[in-house]
């Protein structure tokens, strides 16, 4: 269909959720705003494609998650170093709790796989409806179901499990009562 | 002392689906704090601009000189 202005709108609209989505999946920001540039772009060159009245958000989010796609294979190396000294500025903030909660959970995101990741984000975040994303990442709607439940099982693992075991108050009690005996 | 640390893992022990209904709220509740974040921040004004151009007949955010006869300034001030 033609760029008619209500359609520039809704495009103009889904802007915030696309960034959040390429923000998601890259863990880079600037990184991400090139993604969602590239990816208004490729939606505008090829409008005509669009379908009037189908998801105009899910056809948005298919260009993006496909060029993401194909440019991290790319440059995997690099968006890992860029993400290692985020991290890094992040950590010499230590009074900010929440903030480190939030980079832990963020870090436990890019630890997922990929397909699993961009699943849960999906239905998780962006809302989707199972079935659009599976659309959106070209799989049987099955799938994505299993795969944002092992996203779940290992973000879990990730951040709480482990957490829960590593949590033994017994020594730490023990030797402040044993060092102020006497 | 080792009863604290049973409650502690009885809490987390995976139930159907192999997580507690707690845990997956708390998964939802971080991945959406997180991404609506981002979303707050509205449409930044790079993108705006971008839309805003290729609306004008003759504008792209584009610069590809190589339109041969094509002379007309596109939309550059």
């Amino acid at each position: 269909m033609p760029l008619t202005n209500s359609l520039r709108d809704d495009i103009l609209a889904s802007v915030p959720s696309l960034r959040a989505f390429a923000i998601s999946l890259s863990g880079n920001a600037d990184r991400a705003d090139d993604l969602v540039q590239e990816t208004l772009l490729r939606a505008l060159a090829n409008i005509d494609s669009f379908q009037p009245g189908s998801n105009l958000p899910a056809w948005l989010f298919t260009i993006l998650r496909n060029l993401f796609r194909s440019d991290y294979r790319k440059r995997r190396r690099e968006v890992e170093d860029a993400e290692g000294n985020y991290a890094k500025t992040l950590k010499t903030q230590p009074s900010q709790n929440a903030h480190l909660e939030f980079e832990e959970f963020r870090t436990a995101l890019e630890k997922l796989p990929q397909d699993q990741r961009e699943a849960l984000i999906l239905v998780g975040a962006s809302g989707f409806s199972y079935e659009d994303a599976a659309s959106i990442c070209g799989c049987a709607v099955g799938t994505i179901k299993s795969r944002v439940n092992r996203a779940r099982s290992k973000l879990a693992a990730l951040l709480y499990v482990d957490g829960a075991e590593d949590f033994g108050p017994d020594e730490t009690v023990r030797a402040v009562i044993g060092g102020s005996g006497g | 002392m080792k009863d604290l640390k049973s409650q502690a893992s009885k809490s987390t022990t995976p139930g159907k689906g192999g997580l507690t209904p707690e845990i997956q709220s708390r998964i939802g509740h971080q991945l959406r704090a997180m991404y609506d974040d981002v979303v707050r921040q509205g449409v930044p004004d790079r993108f705006a601009e971008l839309i805003k151009k290729l609306d004008t007949p003759g504008g792209t955010p584009q610069e590809d000189g190589s339109g041969g006869s094509n002379d007309n300034n596109n939309g550059r001030v």
